[in-house]
């Protein structure tokens, strides 16, 4: 068992010379100042800013989701005016999509990572990337704009003509603000896509990349592609509410269905920018406390970019009944189904990944098999609603609700939260105690279930979603939705008071505290400024946990790219 | 009472939808069921410290193994995929199609209430009266913004449009009350705008035709509406104005101005009446006004009905 107090790990991992390096050269002891902060070019410190804006995004919409829980627990409308509500749930979308979950693992664990993973000094454009966190801190202005003035209530998804001509909020706010941040997406996409092709290591080809590194990469490429549209979009609707151009509205002359093609042609693929990269981090974490290599790396490689590609094909999926074609909704069907198919090819290679391993549970393995968890539920549960005739009676109710919620938070966040913790020691130069650790990671996966399971039932039963009052009917399982929000709420509390006591009395980390391949631990913890004293050569495959035994992933590895 | 599962079966396409439902739960419950035990298994068998052989002492023959192993569980969700995708598009498509013998009843969604009109002209609101054993049809349209008509009970639901008319179609099975909500976030009350579907014998139905039988059927409210509107002053019978003649027009095809052709259905006779200069008929001038604004969509339905009874005239010269 790996635990804080653990020696330096001198296993079967040999260590370059600079790894054991003495501290005093670290990304850190550049200074605490304001300034040194906030004029960084230091992509390791451009990830601490977005890690802090993301958390406190993170428990504004989470107190959102806290009191929308509270008024679910009756029927009755009785905590809050429905008004009230409709801005709750639409805050807490708006700001858990765009503020927390799309920068979540790109910005924080992504920004840090890539170029200590390609053996790079920093991104291709540091610069970049600094104004890419400015331009979150601009939309996050705006949104939190509209929430001091009132609130808006169109949910997340702005659908006209309500967003446009029927609600009286703030919603040119909100349009603003999810618009710059738009723009920090795009900006973070070009700066990854340009370094993964220019700056790897000598030796780094591309079958030798981490699937964290091909995660990011085809993350990237979906936020240059697909964000665009939404920020065309944002900007039709402000003119139609604005100016009343007929666009989407049917009294000017508009076309509603319009509205939806265009939104969901940015948030279908949205959500694989959410899970892709969870998917990355997950491969690291299971590769290395089982210490097996990942089962068929190629396979997993190619899965990541066909689920990116076929990710932009299935849009029409979330408007089987909102009165588009028959014929189109038959496409779109078939596509889902497709698109599902890579997803099972990676759920098996990662249980496989365990077979004739040694495998450790310290707290990041937790999370990571809480997400493989919860990830075959939320996606298998999509299964269903690909299928025709049941998304027809699912659509729209809490069964959607609880699918997309263990896709993102039963999914992203654990993995999210398992990266946080996988790569702690190299962050921050310090170890937090495992046994606090696992036991959040364990109370985060009943509390997750008990929260979101019952909402499946809901859904199957009949209860819409953004409801603020109910038929006494779904009372029962809402009250078990609510109670298990107290778990669950406990449980994303916890680390932040384990992680604090980390950073202050935590013991210092060594450089591979869990004798981990990549180039990411072959620098010292925390990395200096430049990452890397000598550029690393690489020569051999990813997730070389068995020296001499030859894997057959490893073997096409080899062969396929010399 | 609370609700686990499935709500009761109310349609004839909710007994097929629920056999699609169980059989997909069957198939991914036994392939999650199938993961967890494989995760369990691997995860105490080949725990640190255990005596398991592990991959050292595996001769490398394996890799065809493997390779047959991770084409297998490609294929074999891609047939179950195929089979459960063409399955639910099936009764899909059935959803789609509604029988020519069903009957119509029209639905005009608005912030926040549900009012349905039957042809014979009777009127409800958040209350919708039907036969059990009879396909109905509704012909739906929103005042406003966007909602969905959802009937759990019958497995259906359907987004309801403003400048557009959609349709779903069901048969009831089974006599009862049943819940009727929207499912499309319409704003403030949106969780309030519902009611209820009530299933009766064919006979009581009947019975409540005639005891809820409004002045006038939908049609006959529709030729008063004709007449108020002014309508009759151009396209009456005696109308001097050149207009077109809107008797036996329903369901035929009508050639544009601009060369194209489009069949005179609910759709465009509503947009005829709210957007004139839209679609011209060929022949005649743009001279039309807009009622955009002016009329209610319960009031266009009852003359899209006036128009739709009045009978082909003999040809007469243009």
């Amino acid at each position: 068992m790996t635990s804080a107090s653990s020696p330096v790990a001198t296993g079967d991992i040999p260590l370059p010379p600079n790894a054991v390096a003495a501290r005093g050269s670290s990304y850190l002891d550049g200074g605490m100042t304001l300034r040194s902060w906030l004029l960084t070019h230091d992509h390791k410190r451009i990830a601490i800013l977005y890690t802090l804006s993301i958390t406190a995004f993170f428990f504004i919409g989470g107190a959102a989701a806290t009191l929308i829980r509270l008024e679910l627990a009756t029927p009755m409308g009785d905590v809050v005016s429905a008004e009230t509500y409709n801005k709750l749930f639409t805050m807490h979308g708006v700001i858990m999509v765009w503020f927390f979950l799309i920068p979540s693992i790109p910005s924080t664990l992504g920004n840090f990572l890539l170029p200590l993973m390609i053996g790079a000094r920093d991104l291709a454009f540091p610069r970049l990337n600094l104004a890419s966190w400015y331009l979150y801190v601009g939309g996050a202005l705006f949104t939190i704009a509209a929430m001091l003035l009132g609130g808006v209530d169109t949910g997340w998804t702005f659908y006209a003509p309500f967003s446009t001509m029927f609600s009286n909020t703030h919603v040119i706010y909100v349009l603003a603000g999810v618009f710059v941040v738009g723009f920090s997406s795009i900006l973070t996409g070009i700066n990854f896509i340009v370094t993964v092709h220019k700056m790897r290591a000598p030796g780094l080809t591309w079958f030798r990349l981490p699937l964290f590194v091909w995660a990011q990469y085809a993350t990237s490429a979906i936020l240059v592609l697909a964000t665009p549209v939404l920020a065309m979009t944002l900007v039709l609707l402000a003119v139609e509410r604005l100016f009343g151009i007929g666009i989407f509205d049917p009294n000017l002359g508009g076309d509603p269905l319009l509205f939806q093609h265009l939104f969901w042609f940015y948030s279908h693929p949205a959500v694989y920018v959410m899970v892709l990269p969870a998917m990355g981090v997950v491969s690291e974490l299971v590769a290395c406390f089982s210490r097996n290599p990942i089962f068929g790396y190629k396979a997993m490689a190619y899965a990541i970019l066909a689920i990116a590609v076929i990710g932009f094909l299935v849009w029409g999926h979330h408007m089987f009944v909102s009165g588009q074609s028959m014929y189109a909704g038959v496409v779109f069907s078939m596509l889902s189904f497709l698109v599902a198919i890579p997803s099972a090819i990676k759920v098996f290679n990662w249980t496989a990944t365990l077979w004739h391993g040694r495998i450790v549970y310290s707290a990041p393995m937790l999370y990571a098999l809480g997400f493989v968890g919860l990830f075959t539920i939320g996606g298998m549960t999509g299964l269903f609603l690909a299928a025709l005739a049941l998304d027809v009676h699912l659509t729209d109710t809490y069964f959607v609700i609880a699918h997309f919620h263990y896709i993102m938070v039963g999914g992203s966040v654990s993995a999210y939260l398992g990266g946080i913790h996988f790569w702690w020691p190299k962050i921050t130069g310090r170890m937090y105690s495992d046994r606090w650790a696992r036991f959040a990671a364990i109370l985060l996966f009943v509390g997750f279930n008990f929260t979101f399971f019952p909402q499946y039932l809901l859904g199957m039963a009949g209860m819409p979603r953004r409801y603020h009052e109910y038929p006494p009917e779904f009372q029962t399982l809402n009250v078990l939705s609510s109670a298990g929000a107290v778990i669950l709420a406990l449980g994303y509390l916890l680390p932040l008071f384990y992680l604090t006591w980390s950073l202050l009395r935590g013991p210092r980390a060594t450089a591979n505290p869990w004798k981990a391949t990549g180039l990411e631990w072959q620098t010292s913890s925390p990395p200096p400024e430049h990452n890397f004293d000598t550029v690393p050569v690489v020569d051999s495959p990813p997730y070389a946990y068995r020296p001499g035994v030859i894997s057959p992933a490893v073997v096409q590895a080899r062969e396929g790219t010399g | 009472m609370s609700a686990f599962g499935l709500p009761e079966q109310a349609s004839s396409i909710a007994v097929r939808v629920d056999h699609l439902f169980y059989a997909v739960t069957l198939v991914t419950g036994v392939t999650a069921l199938g993961v967890l035990i494989a995760m369990i298994f691997f995860g105490i068998r080949y725990r640190e410290g255990s005596k398991a052989r592990r991959a050292e002492d595996v001769p490398a023959a394996q890799a065809r193994a493997r390779r047959r192993v991770e084409v297998a569980w490609t294929l074999i969700p891609l047939l179950l995929f195929i089979s459960a995708f063409v399955w639910a598009s099936r009764i899909y498509v059935e959803r789609a199609t509604p029988p020519a013998d069903a009957i119509e009843i029209f639905v005009v969604a608005k912030q926040w209430m549900w009012k349905l009109q039957h042809p014979g002209g009777q009127r409800e609101i958040e209350e919708l009266h039907i036969p059990r054993g009879q396909p109905v049809k509704l012909v739906m349209t929103s005042q406003d913004v966007i909602h969905s008509f959802f009937v759990p009970a019958f497995r259906l639901k359907q987004d309801v449009l403003p400048g557009a008319y959609t349709q779903m179609w069901f048969t009831a099975t089974k006599v009862g009350r049943y819940h009727l909500f929207c499912a499309e976030y319409c704003g403030t009350d949106h969780s309030r705008m519902g009611g209820d579907i009530v299933v009766m014998e064919p006979a009581d139905f009947q019975r409540w035709l005639v005891e809820h039988r409004g002045a006038v059927d939908m049609a006959a409210r529709g030729e008063s509406l004709f007449r108020e509107f002014g309508c009759s002053g151009c396209h009456g019978q005696n109308a001097s104005v050149h207009a077109p003649n809107l008797a036996g027009l329903f369901g035929r095809p009508v050639p544009l101005s601009d060369g194209r052709t489009v069949v005179a259905d609910e759709r465009y006779i509503h947009d005829s009446i709210l957007l004139p200069r839209q679609e011209i008929a060929a022949g005649y001038a743009p001279i039309m006004p807009s009622f955009a604004g002016q009329i209610g969509e319960d009031d266009i339905l009852a003359l899209i009905e006036y128009i739709k009874s009045l009978a082909p005239e003999k040809e007469r010269p243009r």
